[in-house]
C-alpha cells in the first residue's frame, strides 16, 4: 500500500516527458504537412496566375462588308467557289479602311498582320452559317494575332510588351484600344481546338481527347490483365522458386523508370509488330505495360488484406476456391484494387517520357477521331507548348498544366469517393 | 482395453508437464511408440482416424493419433493449449490443406471413404463435414446471405421459397431467429460475437452435414448463449455426427458421449464421458480434469 503514492509520482513524473515528446512529433508532422502545402499552393498560385490569361483572347472589332466581287463568289451553295474565295480580302478591305494613311506595301502587310491568321475562316464559318449576309455589312469581332494578345493583355496589366511591334502597329492598336475596338472575349478555341503553330489559335483539345483515348486503351489493358494476375499469383499460384522470382520481377518493373517501357514499345509494337508511331494504340499498350506492376501490386495487396478467417469460411462452406475468390475475396478486394488502379491510371496521364519514344510527341493539328489516328496526350502538349518559343504559348502551358491537374484532382477524388462508397457496404 | 505401460501410473511430477512440444518427449515417458489407453474403436464409427501424424513444416504437431467417431454422438476433444485438438479437427474436413506446409500422413476415413485419396472431393467433402471455428467468421454479407451461401453453392434449394425456408429452419435451430427475423437483410458482422458464432452454426447445419466440427464454439459466449448452443447440440446430435473441441470440461461432460483427451500432440485417452471424469484411466488425464494443470 505505501508504495503505490511513489509509483504514482513515477508516473506523473514520466508523464512530463511523453506528452513533451508527442508535442515535439505533432509539432514536427505540422511543419511537414504545412510545408508540403505551401509547396502545392505556391504552384498552384503561380500556375493559376499564368495560366488563367490562356482562357480569354483578344478580339478586334472589324466593320466587314460580305462583297461578291470581293470574295470571287456568286453562289454560296458552290463548294468549288466557296473553297477558292479570297476570304481574308474581307478583313483587309476592312483595316484598310479603318486606316487610310496606311499606304505603303510594307506597313499594309504589318497592319494586316494584327488578325490572326485564322480569320479569314472565321469569317467563312460566319457567313456559311447566315447566307442572306451575302452583300450586306456587319461589325464582327475578329481574332487578334497572339503578338497583339500579348500586347493587349501586358497594356491591361500597365506594363506593355511591345517587343514584337512596330511603331506603325503600336499606333494602329492604341487607335483601337481607344476607339473601345480592342476587347478580350472568352476563348473558346483553346478548349475545342487542336494544336496549332499560332499560339492564338493553339488548343487543347486534340490532347485532350488524345489521352482520353491512350487512357482508355490503357485501363481496358492493364486492369483486367492486372487483377486476373494477382489473383493467380495470391490465390492459384503454388509459392515457390519460380513464383517468388516473378514476384521480385514484378516489383523490379514497377521501379522501372518509365523512358524504358518507351523504348521497349519503340522496339517492339513499332519496329517489330509495325504499328504506326505516334497513335493512341502504341501509347495505350506502352502505358499499358508500364502500369501493369503498379495495378498488379495494389491488387495484390488488397487481396492479401482481406481477412484469413473469411477465406476459411468459404472454405469451410465446401466452397471452390474459384467460388471463395469470386464470392467473397474480390468483393472485398475491390475497393483497393480500383483505388490502385485509378493511381496508376493518374500516373499514366502525367507521363511524357516513354510518349516521347513512340512518337506521340509529333506536332499534330487535327483532333483524332479513333485509336488510329495520330494525337498527342495532355503531358506531351505541355512539353511541346512548353518548349516554343512565342511568348503566347507561356500561358498556354500554364492552363494546360491547369487543364492536366484538373484532370487528376478529378480522378484522385473519385478513387477516394468510389473506395469510401464501396467500402461503406459493411 | 489399452493400458499403456510406458505411462507411470500415479500422480505426475512437476515436469511431466513441461512444454517440450518441439523436442523429445522421453522425459515424460511419450515415446513414439505410446498407446492411447481407453476404448479408441467404437462399433458405428462415422469417421476413422488410424495412425494420423501432421506437420507443420518439420515440426510435428500430431503424432500418431487414432481414433473412432462415432454417428450420431458427440465426441468431446480437450487438453492443454497447444496440444493440437485444433490441429487434429481440422484434418477431419482437410482444412489444414489451406496452410502452406502442413502434411498428413496416415489414414482418415469418412464412411469408409479416404479422405486423402485423390478420388476424394474436397469440396464434396466440406459439405459432408461442416467446421464452426474457434473465432466467429461470418462473411461481410447480410444474416441472410451467410446462412443461404451454403444451399446456394451446393445448389440445395430449388426456389427462393425453399431458400428462405433453409435459412429459417437453420436459424431457429441456431436459436437465433427471433432476435434476427425483423433484420435478415442486415450485415451478419453487426451482430454480438455469440449471436455471430450462433449464425456460423447456423451457416453450418443450413447445407445439413453429416458431421460437424466445432472448435471451442463457445469460447467468446456468455453463460446462456453457452446453454443454448449445447441444448442445439444435443439436439444436433440425433441427426448428426459432432465433434467439439472445448475448454470447458462441464460442457464436455454435458454434451458429450465420448471424450478424448490430447497432451502435446499425442491422444492420450478415449473414453466415455462419464467414465473419463469419474474414473479416468490415465494419470495425466486425472491430472488435468482435476484442474492440476491446463
Ligand atoms: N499454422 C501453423 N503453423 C505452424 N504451427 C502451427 C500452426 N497452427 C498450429 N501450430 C502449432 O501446432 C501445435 C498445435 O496447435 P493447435 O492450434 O492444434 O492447438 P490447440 O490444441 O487447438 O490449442 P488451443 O486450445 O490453444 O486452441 C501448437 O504447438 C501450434 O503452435
Ligand atoms: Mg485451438
Amino acid at each position: 500500500m505505501s508504495k503505490e503514492p511513489i509509483y504514482l509520482e513515477k508516473i506523473q513524473r514520466s508523464l512530463v516527458g511523453r506528452y513533451r515528446t508527442e508535442r515535439v512529433f505533432r509539432g514536427f508532422g505540422m511543419l511537414a504537412v504545412s510545408l508540403g502545402l505551401a509547396a502545392v499552393l505556391l504552384v498552384f498560385v503561380d500556375i493559376f496566375i499564368k495560366g488563367t490569361g490562356a482562357f480569354s483572347a483578344t478580339y478586334i472589332a472589324l466593320d466587314v462588308t460580305y462583297e461578291k466581287d470581293l470574295l470571287g463568289i456568286e453562289n454560296l451553295a458552290d463548294q468549288r467557289q466557296v473553297n477558292s474565295g479570297d476570304w481574308e480580302a474581307l478583313y483587309k478591305q476592312a483595316l484598310r479602311r479603318d486606316f487610310p494613311d496606311i499606304r505603303k506595301r510594307g506597313e499594309r502587310r504589318k497592319l494586316y498582320a494584327l488578325v490572326s491568321s485564322a480569320a479569314g475562316y472565321d469569317i467563312k464559318d460566319r457567313l456559311l452559317a447566315n447566307p442572306g449576309l451575302l452583300g450586306s455589312k456587319e461589325t464582327l469581332w475578329i481574332l487578334a494575332d497572339d503578338d497583339i494578345d500579348s500586347y493587349y493583355k501586358s497594356w491591361l496589366d500597365g506594363n506593355a510588351y511591345t517587343a514584337r511591334l512596330t511603331d506603325g502597329q503600336i499606333r494602329v492598336l492604341d487607335t483601337l484600344i481607344n476607339t473601345e475596338r480592342m476587347q478580350l472575349h472568352f476563348n473558346a478555341n483553346f478548349l475545342t481546338r487542336g494544336d496549332s503553330r499560332e499560339p492564338e489559335q493553339a488548343g487543347i483539345w486534340g490532347a485532350v481527347i488524345g489521352s482520353f483515348l491512350t487512357l482508355m486503351l490503357t485501363l481496358v489493358l492493364s486492369f483486367p490483365v492486372g487483377i486476373a494476375a494477382a489473383v493467380y499469383l495470391e490465390e492459384f499460384a503454388p509459392k515457390n522458386k519460380v513464383t517468388d522470382f516473378i514476384e521480385v520481377n514484378i516489383n523490379n518493373l514497377a521501379a522501372v523508370p518509365s523512358i524504358i517501357f518507351g523504348l521497349l514499345g519503340l522496339a517492339i509494337f513499332i519496329n517489330l509488330f509495325q504499328i504506326p508511331r505516334s497513335i493512341p494504340v502504341v501509347g495505350g499498350l506502352v502505358l499499358a505495360v508500364m502500369t501493369l506492376p503498379t495495378i498488379i501490386i495494389t491488387s495484390r495487396a488488397a487481396i492479401k488484406s482481406v481477412p484469413p478467417s473469411i477465406r476459411e469460411a468459404a472454405l469451410g462452406m465446401g466452397a471452390s476456391r474459384n467460388q471463395m475468390v469470386l464470392h467473397h475475396v474480390l468483393p472485398l478486394a475491390l475497393p483497393g484494387m480500383l483505388t490502385g488502379a485509378i493511381i496508376g491510371m493518374a500516373r499514366a496521364l502525367g507521363e511524357t517520357a516513354p510518349l516521347l519514344m513512340i512518337g506521340m510527341v509529333a506536332f499534330i493539328v487535327d483532333i483524332p477521331a479513333g485509336f488510329m489516328d495520330p494525337a498527342t496526350v495532355l503531358p506531351v502538349q505541355i512539353f511541346l507548348w512548353a518548349d516554343s518559343p512565342e511568348r503566347a504559348f507561356i500561358e498556354k502551358t500554364s492552363a494546360a498544366i491547369m487543364v492536366l491537374l484538373g484532370f487528376l484532382v478529378t480522378m484522385n477524388i473519385s478513387a477516394v469517393w468510389l473506395r469510401k462508397r464501396l467500402e461503406r457496404r459493411w | 482395453m489399452n493400458t499403456s505401460a510406458t505411462f507411470g501410473v500415479g500422480t505426475p511430477s512437476e515436469s511431466d508437464f513441461r512444454d517440450t512440444r518441439d523436442g523429445d518427449m522421453s522425459d515424460i515417458g511419450l515415446t513414439k511408440g505410446h498407446v492411447t489407453v481407453g476404448s479408441v474403436e467404437i462399433q458405428a464409427a462415422k469417421m476413422t482416424a488410424r495412425g494420423v501424424n501432421i506437420f507443420y513444416g518439420d515440426k510435428q504437431a500430431i503424432h500418431d493419433v487414432t481414433v473412432d467417431i462415432g454417428k450420431n454422438q458427440v465426441i468431446a476433444m480437450i487438453g492443454p493449449s497447444g496440444c493440437g485438438k485444433s490441429t487434429f479437427l481440422r484434418s477431419l474436413n482437410r482444412m489444414n490443406d489451406t496452410i502452406d506446409g502442413c502434411k498428413i500422413e496416415g489414414d482418415i476415413r469418412i464412411d469408409g471413404e479416404d479422405l486423402y485419396s485423390p478420388k476424394l472431393d474436397v469440396v464434396e467433402l466440406r459439405a459432408r463435414v461442416g467446421m464452426v471455428f474457434q473465432k466467429p467468421n461470418p462473411f461481410p454479407k447480410s444474416i441472410y446471405d451467410n446462412v443461404a451461401y451454403g444451399p446456394k453453392i451446393h445448389g440445395l434449394a430449388e426456389t427462393r421459397v425453399d431458400l428462405d425456408e433453409m435459412v429459417e429452419k437453420s436459424l431457429r435451430r441456431a436459436g437465433l431467429w427471433d432476435e434476427v427475423k425483423d433484420r435478415l437483410f442486415q450485415a451478419g458482422t453487426g451482430l454480438s460475437g455469440g449471436q455471430q458464432q450462433r449464425l456460423c452454426i447456423a451457416r453450418a447445419i443450413a447445407v445439413s452435414p453429416e458431421v460437424i466440427l466445432m472448435d471451442e464454439p463457445c469460447s467468446a459466449l456468455d453463460p446462456i448463449a453457452t446453454a443454448r448452443i449445447e441444448e442445439l447440440i444435443e439436439e444436433l446430435s440425433h441427426n448428426f455426427t459432432i465433434a467439439i473441441v472445448t475448454h470447458n470440461m462441464q460442457q464436455a461432460a454435458r454434451v458429450s458421449q465420448r471424450t478424448a483427451y490430447f497432451h502435446l500432440g499425442r491422444l492420450i485417452e478415449v473414453n466415455p464421458t462419464e467414465q473419463v471424469f469419474t474414473n479416468p484411466e490415465h494419470s495425466l488425464t486425472e491430472s488435468y480434469i482435476t484442474g492440476r494443470f491446463g
